[in-house]
């Protein structure tokens, strides 16, 4: 189960993501991440704090983004993952490719 | 002790894989963190067969058996699909992930670097994939 609420704060669009990405719902979070990029974001923040579970397939969308922020100067972050999750982007070391920060707070004065 | 679980090949079958994994190996002592990777590979293995070689089709099952021997847990994950050999699989690097915009191949790469020994056979049409972790009970 994935639910995923979108916020406007300050010219930064948030993502809060809740519950479990895996295959059956990757797609979820790829048009929320769409959205975003159609839309003309400038700076798109993943909440993790409610994100139990990721599989390859939710980080598969993450990364197929990458190139897409990079061209169109859109700052990407995450912020608040849970210690295991945060575990399985470093096992990836996705960790070194998205910018990754304790807390909101932190991510924001980045 | 031996545990096992037949899986429909829908992807909406992998919540309850979870569930089942989390009853099985809440009953180990291990670390929050190992408990989860291991979910996490175990997921990766039958998502592949599911979407892979199976192509969702939900009157298609796979099975998985989960046996503690000394010092290992064995994961077996036995289908009738096409086989699939992980092994010969050649992990691509990130930056090609990357560059390709694709959204596949990262499951395998993280199969194989959290399992300690991955096995694959494959005779009269049932595939059988072994992951194991080495276990300190």
């Amino acid at each position: 189960m994935l639910k995923i609420e979108n916020q406007e704060e300050n010219g930064h669009n948030i993502l809060l993501l809740k519950g479990e990405v895996d295959a059956s719902n990757s797609v979820i979070l790829d048009e929320a991440i769409t959205q975003l990029v159609t839309n003309g974001s400038k700076s798109i923040l993943v909440d993790g704090a409610g994100l139990e579970y990721i599989s390859s397939a939710g980080l598969g969308v993450f990364m197929s983004y990458l190139e897409d922020f990079q061209e169109k100067e859109i700052d990407m972050k995450i912020y608040s993952l849970s210690d295991r999750v945060f575990e399985v982007f470093k096992i990836l070391g996705l960790d070194q490719l998205i910018r990754i920060y304790p807390d909101k707070k932190t991510a924001l004065l980045a | 002790m031996e545990h096992q679980m037949k899986i429909s090949c829908q992807t909406t079958a992998l919540s309850e894989l979870r569930v089942f994994l989390k009853k099985t190996l809440g009953q180990l002592h291990m670390s929050d963190i190992d408990q989860h990777q291991i979910t996490l590979a175990v997921e990766e293995v039958c998502a592949n067969l599911i979407i892979h070689s199976h192509k969702c089709n939900a009157l298609d099952y796979i099975q998985l058996k989960i046996k503690q021997n000394t010092g290992k847990l064995i994961f077996e994950i036995t289908d009738e699909g096409k086989a699939f050999n992980m092994l010969d699989y050649e992990v691509p690097d990130l930056d090609k992930v990357k560059g390709e915009k694709r959204k596949g191949g990262l499951g395998i790469i993280l199969v194989k670097k959290i399992m300690d020994e991955i096995e694959f056979e494959s005779s009269k049409g049932t595939n059988t994939c072994r992951l194991i972790k080495w276990f300190q009970s």
